[in-house]
């Protein structure tokens, strides 16, 4: 009841000023809520239950629906089924939670349903660090689901992007047919910052593309220019065949080649011909920097703090952070090493990203990195204490 | 053209590649008649009908006919049935699903569906093992029996999955055979219009595996043994619990009223709303 009634008084200060004091994971459900997000299945789970705990007072009260489900295996089965029933749908994990989900992720990238999964990442391997921060799953986010799939993941580093990467994901994931990951920090998923809310009708916001067709002429796996086809939701008069096989243009599980080709390579087409869309990058001080850090989440934030001591020392540092980081921004990389001759590549695990940020340099630049995995942020000063070892 | 032969063309996908999977004799056809019949005779509209199956021989039922169709992966059928449930209360949901998919992989989710009671018909076709994959063990392969992963003896003790359904809080249950293909029919127009979690357990035969590796002759054969086998329920109140070893009770077995899900959270948002609105 008290949670309840703290709600009641953000929601108050809300329609007063527009400027709320929000957690990040807070922030996820309002940026889900803002999105149109009107299905949550989830299950408890450190360290982004908030998640949870917020949309179970917020959704019935706009129409939604909460349930928490027996598993999270449930819980992304539960979101899948609600979307293609129509709802905008997501669910909130972390480590082993996403473990679970991973089969299920699986069937909504094959059968193309728009949903949305929040990993607030903590330490791993298995149980791991329930309450400390870590960056160890954005391998698992690209490849946890087995086949080649096309992946997109999206990051936030500030409790104002928990809320506008959440609004994004659910926009990538109905414009594309996808599932839409979000990785968020422990730190970030529980840090509380001001944030000011826009305008709501400033606010973009994409929903499916229905058939407009007569039901008999719709197919509904039909390869389009874009490679995303109209989708019908379940009841509203296209009854179609939706599977996790490999399936022709109508639906059908198929084993003739000429048709398995043509499919995968659209799954793969509808993401690729849209990364300029998909993917996005903030750079700092990066025109003339001679060592750039490449940085994602909280790290991104203690990166640019020792940019700018860097700056006041005269030394020619640059940030690009990522905030898409599935599929990998190969233009952005490419584009700091036009005048890096250093890339640093901070990252709170044995070091992800940095494989892709060595696989696009390809020997331009000096790639060094820094891992820490023992449960705590990397700080401005080990980042500077990086940078001043690379000028030596 | 025969009224029956009409029938079963008004819901077949006459754009789905023919012939189907199964093999000939097997029991899920008679399953997808009782399915098409007690539909029909249920009254819904086939835009208003959402088939969810799991993997197996019974998970490729829901392609062949024309209805809003999904298939899922193992086990987990129930848990995307209970998303368009929720998302869209309008629909009928039915999710087909054999023996290992709903109580092997599966159990979790079947178990907690009753439980919670959720507006949908679970249709659970049993053939002791399973079938598609090569004739493996299953958690209803009966004890002392063999299959291609027990070949010395199955050790294990079969699970009886209505029973677990009545345990679980489902709120109706009903048992049939393939054999007496008109309980089914029934069975399911009742399931099909119950409100709340019902659970409709078909006992089949698969003379592919399981009749094969036992012995148990063919498919005629093996649906003469169900015939010998089945007593009513009505039948069975009588009948001691040793007389009632090996012996296959159908029927309905438990038919209640309790509160539905749905109607349930309707209530938490109208306070939702109320704790908003103060």
């Amino acid at each position: 009841m008290s949670k309840v009634k703290r709600q009641n008084q953000r929601e108050t200060k809300k329609s007063l000023r527009k400027e709320l004091l929000l957690q990040g994971n807070e922030a996820v459900a309002e940026g889900a809520l803002q999105a149109g997000c009107r299905f949550f299945a989830g299950y408890p789970i450190t360290p982004a239950t908030e998640i949870s705990e917020v949309l179970s007072v917020r959704l019935p009260q706009v129409d939604g629906t909460f349930i928490q489900m027996e598993d999270e295996i449930a819980s992304l089965g539960a979101v899948i089924g609600a979307s293609l029933a129509g709802v905008k749908s997501m669910t909130a994990t972390s480590g082993p939670g996403f473990s679970l989900m991973q089969e299920n992720l699986g069937l909504a990238i094959i059968a193309e349903v728009p949903c949305v999964i929040v990993n607030v990442m903590r330490g791993g391997p298995s149980t791991g660090l329930p309450t400390f921060p870590a960056q160890g799953d954005v391998m698992q986010a690209r490849w946890g689901t087995h086949g080649d799939h096309p992946v997109i993941v999206l990051s936030a580093s500030t409790v104002r992007e928990c809320y506008d990467m959440t609004i994004r994901a659910f926009n990538l994931s109905e414009k594309f047919r996808t599932p839409v990951i979000l990785l968020i920090d422990e730190v970030v998923g529980h840090m509380r910052e001001k944030m000011a809310l826009d305008n709501e009708k400033e606010i973009e916001i994409f929903n499916r593309v229905k058939p407009t067709m007569p039901p008999e002429w719709y197919i509904p796996y039909e390869d389009t220019p874009s490679g995303v086809s109209p989708m019908a939701n379940f009841g509203e008069g296209y009854r179609y065949h939706v599977t996790g096989l490999t399936h022709d243009v109508r639906g059908f599980p198929t084993s003739r080649p000429d048709e398995i080709g043509p499919f995968i390579s659209r799954l793969h087409r509808k993401i690729s011909f849209h990364f300029a869309e998909i993917q996005m990058a903030d750079y700092f001080q990066t025109e003339d920097a001679e060592i750039t850090i490449i940085a994602y989440g909280c790290v991104a934030r203690s990166a640019k703090r020792a940019v700018i001591e860097a700056r006041e020392k005269g030394l020619k540092v640059g940030l690009l952070k990522l905030s898409t980081l599935w599929p990998f921004m190969r233009t952005a990389v490419e584009k700091v090493l036009q005048t890096s001759k250093v890339l640093i590549v901070p990252e709170m695990n044995m070091g992800q990203i940095s494989r892709e940020v060595k696989r696009v340099n390809r020997g331009v630049a000096r790639v060094v990195t820094l891992n820490k995995v023992d449960g705590t942020i990397i700080t401005p000063m080990e980042i500077m204490n990086r940078i001043q070892e690379v000028i030596s | 053209m025969a009224e029956v032969t009409k029938l079963i063309h008004k819901y077949l996908r006459h754009d789905k590649k023919f012939p189907n999977v199964w093999c000939p004799g097997c029991g899920i056809g008679i399953m997808l008649g009782a399915l098409i019949r007690a539909i029909d005779r249920s009254g819904y509209e086939k835009d208003d009908i959402v088939l969810v199956s799991g993997i197996g021989c019974s998970g490729r039922l829901p392609v062949y006919v024309d209805f809003n169709t999904l298939h899922t992966t193992h086990g987990r059928a129930i848990t995307f049935a209970t998303g368009i449930k929720l998302a869209k209360p309008s629909l009928k949901v039915i999710v087909i699903m054999g023996d290992g998919d709903a109580v092997a992989i599966g159990g979790n989710h079947f178990i907690h569906a009753a439980r919670r009671n959720i507006d949908m018909t679970a249709l659970i076709l049993n053939n002791n093992i399973y079938g598609m994959t090569g004739g493996q063990n299953s958690p209803t392969t009966p004890y002392g029996m063999r299959s291609t992963t027990t070949i010395y003896s199955n050790i294990e003790q079969s699970f009886n999955i209505s029973e677990l359904a009545v345990t679980a809080g489902a709120a109706f249950v009903g048992r049939g055979t393939v054999y007496h293909a008109r309980l089914l029919d029934s069975l399911m127009e009742k399931a099909f219009l119950k409100q709340g979690f019902s659970v409709v357990e078909i006992i089949s035969h698969c003379h592919t595996q399981y009749g094969r590796q036992n012995r148990l002759g063919t498919a005629v054969e093996m649906m003469e043994q169900q015939r010998d086998q089945a007593v009513t329920v009505e039948k069975a109140e009588r009948m001691k619990p040793e007389e009632l070893k090996d012996k296959i009770v159908i029927g309905v077995l438990v038919d209640k009223e309790l509160p539905v899900y749905q109607d349930e959270y309707e209530r938490i948002r109208e306070r939702a709303k109320e704790v908003m609105g103060r």
